[in-house]
């Protein structure tokens, strides 16, 4: 499915933005040998659920989050997560040179051969977009020879339409454990029945639900 | 109240960095919301002649629009923004109005309390 990587970064916003997205092919990428470092912005400490019924309070929220992000990072094999620290639903008025200085940094440390974000425009929330928005800027000023692959994470409605298919589709059915472990990870965030044990699909429907992952490779205007 | 300008908004927020302000924030669904739709939970906030102080602060989205204002410990944030006061050149007044005009969302910044 895809090329081997020895080290990967990820870019996301949110703790859970890997879950239902990546997540299955991120624990591919690290049965195959890859080392993955998370760069996760904030804490999601905006978010609006707090479990049902409500077991955080805006208080609390960031380190229950924190603690959900290091248990699906653990579901998925990541075993390097560096909380950046910026504050959840700002991340599109940061200053860029501070948001693109962080990310730079990472990518000098780690010289990643691929990244995983959101595509900048297609992905709704507007930290996804910010995010992916981002991490481009830092890629695209860097020497060509020099660029990790960039594949990005997309849901916008449009999508299709403006940019194409996925160009980059994984069956990750053989780590479906992974996946589900990593979603019900973020119990605050994720309260859907049958991912939490009610009403328990079964295997096919869970494959037909949560079976393929789908990347657009961002193509660089040089 | 014009229809946002995004270029004009940023240029007074740039104007308005790094000095002491009052603050005027306010959001609101109406008192009337759970009466016109049960559905609907009414709520409502608003912080008045707060003073405030920020380093950075941008304008963003295709409208409404988003603004953003960096502290030295927090942020502010408003959503939905749609009209400002052109007029006003020592204030900015911002504002969202939904489908009947009626205001939903507020965000004002001035020298003096309002």
């Amino acid at each position: 499915m895809t090329q081997s990587h020895k080290q990967i970064l990820v870019v996301l916003p949110h703790p859970d933005d890997e879950a239902f997205g990546a997540s299955g092919s991120l624990a591919i990428h690290v049965y195959n040998g890859a080392k993955v470092t998370y760069a996760c912005l904030t804490l999601g400490q905006m978010g609006r659920n707090m479990g049902v019924p409500p077991f955080a309070n805006r208080v609390t929220l960031p380190a229950i989050r924190l603690e959900e992000l290091k248990a699906s990072c653990k579901a998925i094999g990541i075993e390097d997560l560096r909380l950046l620290g910026f504050h959840d639903k700002m991340i599109e008025f940061e200053e860029p040179q501070l948001l693109d200085g962080k990310i730079n940094e990472l990518i000098q440390e780690l010289r990643p051969s691929l990244i995983i974000t959101f595509y900048p425009g297609y992905s709704v929330h507007p930290d996804h977009d910010a995010t992916g928005a981002a991490v481009v800027r830092v890629v695209a000023a860097m020497p060509k020879e020099e660029r990790p692959i960039v594949q990005c994470l997309a849901f916008a409605k449009n999508t299709v339409e403006d940019i194409g298919r996925p160009d980059i589709i994984v069956d990750v059915r053989g780590f479906l454990k992974n996946k589900l472990d990593s979603i019900r990870a973020h119990r605050s965030q994720f309260q859907a029945p049958e991912l939490m044990g009610k009403n328990n699909l079964s295997d096919k429907e869970l494959e037909d639900r949560f079976g393929m992952e789908r990347f657009w490779t961002y193509r660089f205007n040089d | 109240m014009e229809l946002i300008n995004k270029s004009d908004i940023q240029a007074r927020i740039d104007a308005m960095k790094n000095q002491d302000l009052y603050i005027h924030l306010e959001m609101t669904t109406g008192a009337y919301a759970a009466h016109f739709d049960s559905n609907k939970h009414p709520a409502s906030i608003f912080i008045t002649n707060t003073k405030i102080r920020f380093g950075h602060g941008a304008i963003s989205g295709e409208g409404p629009y988003r603004v953003g204002l960096k502290m030295e410990l927090g942020w502010i944030y408003a959503e939905g923004l749609t009209h400002y006061e052109e007029q006003e050149t020592e204030r900015l007044i911002m504002a969202g109005h939904d489908g009947q005009g009626k205001l939903v969302v507020a965000l004002q910044l001035s020298k003096q309390p309002f």
